[in-house]
């Protein structure tokens, strides 16, 4: 029976250290670390995020769903009092393992009202720097990754075009999908590797139909989604948002999830009715950015496994 | 055979892909927070022994292969097959060149092998890192010249040609690392 913890004491050590340093990081900015619930009544709609469920028993007279981000809950209480706020939490997605992945992993996420994507992405590398030390900043715009490093352009090339790419730089074997898999496919095998070689990169503006809870706006021909994504030495640290306000349009979007959901023999998902009322009541402008925890540590000491960073990972909770 | 799906997939695991049996090397779990999930799965056929990575949708599902790896005495050749003999069971095995390959150049009867029996036919076969074998065949020796470093080739009994020092004659018998093909020393005399 292994019973010791994955993590030895330099990691756990290291782990509290990152925590205070957050939190200071934040204390100086008075940005107002908050605390929402872990078990929620809705589930998120994302198709490609799955949630633990707790079944129904006494407390929870329903199934309740283990929360995926606190991002609902946070967007209520920026509707509510409209300062900036942080929370440093778990968070759980189903299925999700590996040396980068587990099912149960802690979250940083902030909101900033008044900030731009931009600015957050400028906030975001200062908080990097804290940790990591002094790394030179780079952003590239999601077409122009695409464009340099793969000759092609993600918003209009023909999805044939995206799969010969892919074809060139990895066996996908009968791999069939939508232009977004494909694209996922070429972001996640071929580009991300290459990403934050000794430096802090951004991606931002992505395709919209990858915005999931970020603004859309129309730019040089194409609909973009404000979004972005953080990569220190290949790793995926942090994904943010110009958070998307409008109710109505939420609306829309959870809709397309379930049916999105549906067609991929998913089941679907309640909405959840009580963002939307917060959303149709007023959040300020805002941008917001969730960073994993673990991946930061793994940074901070070099671990190659996530499970080197925690004290027990999942196979030895 | 049962089916296994992507998240059960574990170094060791044999499973049929496009009509092969595959042994299952690594198996990476890649996703971005947001956007589908894939595993980067590293494989050998074990066919021809090709090692690649493929990429899988996560949930994806694989038929397992009847695969297993036995030690087995080798018995002779009759040109066309080769024939082994399960140690344990006395059970007898006949293998063909695809399943030898470059193998047989390293057989030696009565030696012990690893043969991977699929359908429980032999696919593949292994033989002893090291194995001692005769010289039926090389230019003669230069007696007592152990320094000058230089090689020649040898021919060994099983018909396997390795470089050997200058100073080795034919009769005298070695030992060759069946990995690299090379020349390890003189075999002590049985």
């Amino acid at each position: 029976m292994q019973w010791q913890p994955t993590a030895d004491i330099e990691s756990i050590r290291e782990r509290a250290e990152l925590l205070a340093r957050l939190r200071q990081f934040f204390a100086n900015r008075t940005v107002l670390e908050v605390e929402t619930p872990l078990l929620c009544r809705s589930g998120i709609t994302d198709p490609s995020i799955e949630p633990l469920i707790v079944p129904r028993g006494d407390s929870p007279g329903q199934p309740r769903f283990l929360q995926t981000s606190p991002e609902y809950a946070m967007k209520r209480l920026l509707a509510a009092f409209g300062e900036p706020i942080y929370q440093i939490s778990k968070a759980f997605r189903n299925g999700e393992a590996g040396s980068r992945h587990n099912p149960e992993f802690s979250l940083l996420e902030w909101y900033r009202p008044g900030f731009d994507h931009h600015r957050l992405m400028d906030e975001v590398a200062d908080l990097v720097r804290c940790c990591l030390g002094e790394l030179p900043l780079r952003k590239y715009s999601y077409r122009q990754l695409f464009h340099e490093h793969l000759q092609l352009d993600p918003f209009t090339a023909p999805i044939a075009e995206l799969e010969k790419t892919a074809r060139r730089h990895l066996d996908p074997g009968s791999l069939s999908g939508d232009r977004d898999m494909w694209l996922d496919l070429l972001m996640s095998h071929v580009l991300e590797p290459q990403l934050g070689n000794e430096d802090i990169s951004f991606i931002y503006d992505y395709p919209a139909s990858q915005a999931a809870l970020s603004r859309v706006v129309y730019a040089d021909g194409v609909w973009v989604a404000q979004r972005f994504e953080l990569y220190v030495e290949g790793i995926e640290l942090a994904n943010g948002y110009c958070e998307l306000i409008d109710a109505q349009e939420q609306r829309q979007r959870f809709e397309r999830d379930n049916v999105l959901r549906l067609e991929r023999g998913q089941c679907e998902r309640p909405l959840d009715e009580r963002l939307l009322a917060a959303l149709a009541h007023g959040v300020p402008d805002c941008s917001g950015v969730a960073l994993g925890i673990d991946r930061l540590l793994m940074l901070v000491t070099g671990a190659t496994d996530i499970k080197d960073v925690l004290a027990f990972d999942w196979e030895r909770s | 055979m049962a089916y296994y799906s992507t998240n059960e997939f574990r170094a060791g695991m044999k499973v049929l892909l496009d009509g092969d049996p595959c042994s299952i090397l690594d198996n990476e779990f890649v996703k971005p927070g947001k956007g589908q999930a894939f595993n980067r799965v590293k494989l050998r056929n074990l066919k021809t022994g090709r090692q690649w990575e493929r990429t899988f949708k996560s949930g994806e599902s694989l038929e397992g292969a009847d695969v297993m790896d036995r030690a087995m005495e080798y018995l002779y050749t009759d040109g066309e097959f080769w024939y082994f003999m399960e140690s344990d069971t006395f059970e007898q095995h006949q293998a063909d060149a695809a399943a030898v390959g470059d193998s047989h150049l390293w057989l030696k009867e009565n030696e012990k092998c690893d043969v991977t029996l699929y359908n429980g036919a032999p696919l593949s076969v292994v033989p002893p890192n090291f194995v001692d074998l005769e010289i039926v065949e090389t230019d003669p020796g230069l007696k007592g010249d152990t320094a000058t470093g230089g090689s020649k080739p040898a021919k060994l009994s099983t018909g396997a040609v390795v470089k050997v020092p200058l100073f080795l004659t034919t009769g005298e018998v070695i030992r060759v690392d069946t990995r690299t093909g090379e020349y390890q020393s003189r075999a002590s005399k049985s």
